[in-house]
């Protein structure tokens, strides 16, 4: 089967949140960018996925030339070959992010090459829209399920499975068909030397969208200043258990 | 003009009621002075859920009854989002900031092609409708035009205190007519699996959550946080690179990517507090930081600190409990 995984290039959120001089995107020069948490997981089911059942992962990303650096750390971990989308994402709305990428599928399916299931991350981490994924199965007229964190594939049906309010939910989907993925399933992948250098080789095809950008409606960015910290601090090591215990009393949280 | 609130439903004991973030959502859309507000539940609309609904100000409660929503099915829902839309005459649709709230609006939003901010806090103007949402796992906030005719929104959670109208509202009860295309179940849930007792749902609904993070030095490095949380009645919850590492359970997570906990107490131990582990905690009322580094963001955040290390402060505090 082909599965298709599209992923973001992101500010490294275990960083400090630095906007750009126009306060209209993030800037990841300090903190470092890194592939979307989510889409690291949807990587990884695409794998074990494509292993399972002898099939093919492609992985994509709509955004600059940088992107490329998300994209080859999928292949590193066992993706097959790449698609950037080459545009500037932070101008991007989430419905424009979708029509980008439907217009891939739509072309690489008129070429030949069908997917047969696409993940996405359930939310960006930078613009968290929670949209893409399922504007995207719209846009393909595909049935789409939401924070899905394993898939097993039988024939044409994949079982997917994800937490909801009262515990596991399972859905049986015929394929072809759209998910978008939460973090927890699956042990993340790291690569290896020789996924690495794979990597190096593997084809990378560079599109450009024809669509015209409705945009995000962004007006600006701000980062709320850090309320000035009130920490009260008990003591240190074991000799302030005693004081930590008043404060758990004072709270109610234990009762003397 | 008219507002419809989406309300999701919890069950409290033996009867359901609108959870809290619905009954926030609630409270924020009477407060927009954007007209009547409606609400439509995603699921039975109790006599819990109606009552909460009436004491929010809520003119109509709409509900649908079709069987096929018996199971849980985005697209479906999205079908009873947009009757009820209808039958309110709404320009504005705003649902709560939770997984399945930013998911049944997203697909509203593809079905007719409209703008959706997903977890708003403030809101700037209602015409034209500016807000401001966070991103960035709420770390900074983006202010947004939301352009289309009717707009769609979700809340974040605990932007705004739940608060009863002045007067209650009729809640009139109204039955939607709804008719649930097929493809709208192509991806619905055919089975539940519930979670054990003593398994994961503990976290989200503890009033103490006892966090760990790398300073726990490896998997049997939890011990005393898990004696903690059982001596206090609470739940364990870790940070990310806990559950990267392996040392435990993904579900035990607490971030950006994990649960969002709001308890009364959050004792968080040898957690740095970056803003994917701040994401999941900030709206703890009271944090209590265990940190050896004085620096760390969870310490200068935190209502109370000890700084040293967890292993060896845990367990003073565990033998000064039982003194």
């Amino acid at each position: 089967m082909n599965i298709l995984v599209c992923i973001k290039r992101v500010p490294d959120p275990t960083g400090e949140v630095v906007l750009t001089d126009d306060g209209m995107a993030v800037d990841g020069r300090y903190a470092g960018y890194t592939t979307s948490a989510h889409e690291e997981a949807a990587v990884a089911i695409a794998v074990e996925l494509a292993e399972a059942t002898s099939g093919q992962v492609t992985v994509l990303s709509v955004g600059s030339e940088d992107s490329v650096e998300q994209l080859r750390s999928a292949l590193a971990v066992g993706a097959h070959d790449a698609v950037l989308v080459e545009a500037d994402a932070d101008t991007l709305g989430p419905a424009d992010v979708a029509a980008a990428i439907a217009e891939v599928i739509t072309t690489r399916e008129a070429a030949g090459t069908a997917y047969d299931i696409v993940l996405l991350g359930n939310d960006a981490a930078d613009t968290g829209d929670f949209q893409v994924g399922i504007r995207l199965a719209y846009a393909l007229g595909r049935p789409v399920a939401a924070g899905i964190q394993t898939i097993a594939v039988d024939g044409s049906i994949a079982t997917l499975r994800g937490e909801g309010p009262d515990g596991t939910e399972v859905y049986e989907v015929e394929l072809p068909a759209v998910a978008t993925i939460l973090e927890g399933g699956v042990s993340p992948k790291y690569p290896s030397v020789v996924g690495r250098m794979k990597a190096k080789k593997a084809p990378l095809d560079t599109v450009t969208w024809t669509g015209t950008a409705k945009g995000s409606g962004r007006a600006g960015l701000t980062v709320p200043p850090p309320p000035p910290s009130e920490v009260v601090v008990l003591g240190e090591g074991p000799a302030a258990a005693a004081k930590v215990v008043e404060v758990l009393t004072k709270l109610g949280v234990v009762s003397r | 003009m008219s507002v419809v609130v989406v309300i999701e439903v919890e069950s409290v004991g033996s009867g359901a009621r609108a959870s809290l973030v619905s009954r926030e959502a609630l409270t924020f859309a009477r407060g927009l002075g954007a007209g009547d507000v409606h609400a439509v539940v995603l699921g039975e609309a109790s006599p819990g859920v109606v009552a909460d609904c009436a004491e929010q100000g809520v003119v109509a409660v709409h509900v649908a009854s079709n069987p096929e929503l018996q199971r849980y099915a985005a697209a479906a829902w999205a079908a009873v989002i947009e009757a009820s839309g209808r039958a309110a005459r709404a320009d504005l649709v705003v649902a709560p900031g939770t997984n399945r709230g930013n998911e049944v609006l997203a697909h509203v939003a593809a079905r007719r092609n409209l703008d959706m901010a997903a977890n708003v806090v403030r809101v700037d103007s209602v015409a034209p409708l500016v807000v401001e949402r966070q991103v960035v796992g709420g770390a900074a906030l983006e202010k947004t035009r939301v352009e289309s005719r009717v707009r769609l929104m979700t809340m974040a959670g605990h932007a705004v205190e739940p608060i009863a109208a002045d007067a209650p509202g009729a809640a009139e009860v109204r039955a939607l007519d709804v008719t649930i295309d097929p493809t709208d179940l192509r991806a619905q849930v055919v089975r539940t699996e519930r979670r054990e007792a003593g398994d994961t749902s503990g976290l989200t609904g503890a009033k103490v959550v006892v966090g760990a993070g790398r300073g726990a030095g490896g998997p049997a490095g939890f011990d005393s946080a898990i004696a903690l949380a059982d001596r206090l009645g609470g739940a364990l919850g870790v940070s990310r690179v806990v559950t990267s590492l392996g040392w435990r359970p993904h579900h035990e997570q607490v971030g950006q990517t994990g649960s969002r906990i709001s308890p009364d107490l959050y004792i968080a131990c040898g957690i740095s507090g970056a803003i994917q582990h701040w994401a999941g905690c900030s709206s703890s009322r009271t944090i209590l930081a265990i940190n050896t580094d004085a620096e760390a963001p969870m310490v200068t955040k935190a209502d109370y600190a000890v700084i040293g290390d967890m292993h060896e402060v845990l367990p003073a505090i565990l033998e000064a409990l039982d003194r």
